[in-house]
């Protein structure tokens, strides 16, 4: 059963050029097609401009394609009718934690989406206070979410999204605005929702190590879907991944480097115990 | 500065008064203030006075807490007291020099008015310091539901009153942290008259414009996909319910306002009587 499906997708934004006199196109999206199975934890990644942000917004209906289809759950995101049920199906998190949170307090901020969809206040309770333990921030709950550090309001933002119960969260960049205490913090929590909760993932993000546990990654270049492949496959076309501008992990780029001077390890080395066990190899 | 201004801000503490419903408060203040103007006599600011010594000590915010956020409107009463003092007319005349008058009835017109506005001040201030931006906003939306019928959209306005609450905090850092980019690029914020330091803040408030309406943006589209669209059909996290106590305090609210305005009545009576007496 595929979570979110598009088929042949276009997305063209329009602009006004310096001397605003022409309005100007340009194709963030070009023929995408991107099926994600329920349950999958799916990274995709790209390089400022690869279109990845313009698809995770198709995916919640903030955008609508140009061209070509996407189906969040079997519904067209095109059917305006079905927008609120999308949105509660396919929760989406932001890059800047300080400008999606709009509660006073932690547990008044995850109540939002649950007030908006008419919750009734006894069962808003209870899957206030689940939401809170799944990202492990119920003793907060009466805190004010100025004083959190900014992983910790990432997680309130997810809390805020799992407790409209969706089958699949879209991560745009969540980490982009995190020291790496919080990026870490961040993704632990998302791969614990995958594992336990069964939610479907997907994770938009530049920092390749951060696709490093994902089922499944997707790279984007120019509004296309360039690579694909499980975390393995993608990180042995080391080459490819240096081409399309992206930085690899360290682990990785180790192995690669130390490949080219001469030693023989495998291609697609992404663990640091990996790397490890391929160096004591060698000694033998 | 603005981060040590303690007038309006919330005291978290557990108390009566912190717990009384918002809608309450709202009522009782705006009571408080209209008796406070219908009233001249010496007796009924005595009521008052005593019945916002009660609510200050039932509410548990310290007493000096509130004094600290008196200091900002001392001008405003000082200039008050002032144009009291010299401007009223009086029959018990203690100085007289061109415009300038200083009479019996002027002075003690002064001390009202500014007994009057402390009294305002402090009334409106225990809500805010005993009441959460969010119960207050929520309570105003409740409260005022009935404005609905004649097309005031109020649950709008109490959902941006509430986030502009909300963004008070952050923008205050913004505008902090902005003041030190620029300071670092050789602004000066410090020397100059008044209109070129307003001239030298202006790289200052360009960017925090800037950077509000993105935040702005970027926050409706924020809320936008988790699912709000307006007030209809919407629930609460926390309704509000009156319990017993806040019914009662409707009693005690509707009690003070009878005898607030007995109280006036009957200084006025006495008014009367004093000068059928003196005729």
């Amino acid at each position: 059963m595929s979570i979110v499906k598009s088929e042949n997708l276009f997305f063209e934004y329009e602009y006004m050029d310096e001397s605003a006199e022409e309005v100007k196109k340009t194709h963030a999206l070009i023929g995408v097609d991107i099926d994600i199975k329920q349950g999958e934890f799916v990274a995709i990644v790209g390089h400022n401009g690869s279109g990845k942000s313009t698809f995770a917004k198709h995916i919640n209906a903030i955008l609508r394609p140009t061209k070509g289809k996407i189906f969040v759950d079997g519904m067209d995101t095109a059917d305006e009718k079905k927008l609120w049920n999308i949105r509660q199906e396919a929760g989406m998190v932001f890059q800047n934690p300080d400008n999606q949170i709009i509660g006073y307090s932690i547990e008044e901020d995850v109540a939002f989406a649950l007030e908006n969809i008419g919750v009734e206040s006894k069962e808003m309770h209870k899957r206030v206070e689940d939401a809170l333990i799944a990202v492990n921030m119920l003793d907060l709950r009466e805190k004010s979410p100025n004083n959190l550090s900014g992983g910790q309001k990432q997680r309130v933002a997810i809390a805020g999204v799992l407790a409209m119960k969706p089958k699949c969260i879209v991560l745009d960049e969540p980490t982009a605005m995190l020291d790496p205490g919080g990026r870490a913090e961040v993704i632990r929590t998302v791969l614990e929702l995958n594992k336990k909760e069964h939610v479907s993932i997907i994770l938009i993000t530049h920092y390749m190590e951060e696709a490093v546990d994902a089922d499944r990654i997707i790279v984007m270049d120019d509004g296309k879907v360039a690579m694909s492949g499980t975390p393995k496959e993608v990180f042995s076309k080391t080459e490819e991944l240096i081409n399309l501008g992206l930085e690899l992990p360290p682990v990785t780029k180790l192995a690669y480097e130390l490949k080219k001077e001469g030693l023989d390890l495998e291609d697609g080395i992404i663990t640091y115990d990996e790397l490890v066990k391929g160096l004591k190899g060698l000694k033998r | 500065m603005l981060r040590d201004m303690t007038l309006g801000q919330y005291y978290p503490t557990k108390s009566k008064v912190h717990k009384t419903d918002p809608r309450v408060k709202l009522l009782a203040t705006l009571l408080f203030v209209v008796g406070l103007f219908l009233v001249n006599s010496f007796l009924s600011y005595i009521f008052s006075i005593a019945i916002i010594g009660i609510t200050i000590g039932m509410s548990k915010v310290p007493f000096s807490y509130m004094i600290k956020g008196m200091k900002f409107i001392l001008v405003l009463l000082i200039i008050s007291a002032v144009f009291n003092i010299i401007f009223t007319n009086g029959e018990h005349m203690y100085f007289e020099y061109g415009i300038i008058k200083i009479s019996a009835e002027g002075l003690k017109w002064a001390v009202f008015i500014v007994i009057r506005l402390m009294l305002i001040v402090l009334g409106c201030s225990i809500v805010t310091y005993t009441t959460t931006p969010n119960d207050l906003t929520a309570g105003l939306e409740k409260g005022l539901s009935w404005m609905r019928k004649i097309k005031v959209p109020v649950h709008e306005i109490a959902m941006m009153m509430s986030i502009a609450l909300r963004f008070i905090p952050i923008l205050v850092e913004e505008a902090d942290k902005i003041m030190k980019a620029q300071s670092a690029r050789g602004a000066d914020f410090d020397s100059g008259n008044i209109i070129a330091k307003a001239k030298n803040m202006i790289p200052v408030i360009v960017p925090l414009f800037i950077s509000a309406f993105r935040r702005a943006s970027e926050l409706a589209t924020a809320m936008e996909s988790r699912c709000y669209r307006g007030g209809e059909g919407r629930t609460k996290f926390k309704p509000l319910v009156y319990k017993l106590s806040d019914k009662l305090s409707y009693a005690f609210l509707a009690l003070y306002f009878v005898i607030i305005i007995d109280l006036d009545l009957m200084a006025r009576n006495i008014e009367a009587l004093n000068f059928m007496m003196a005729k």
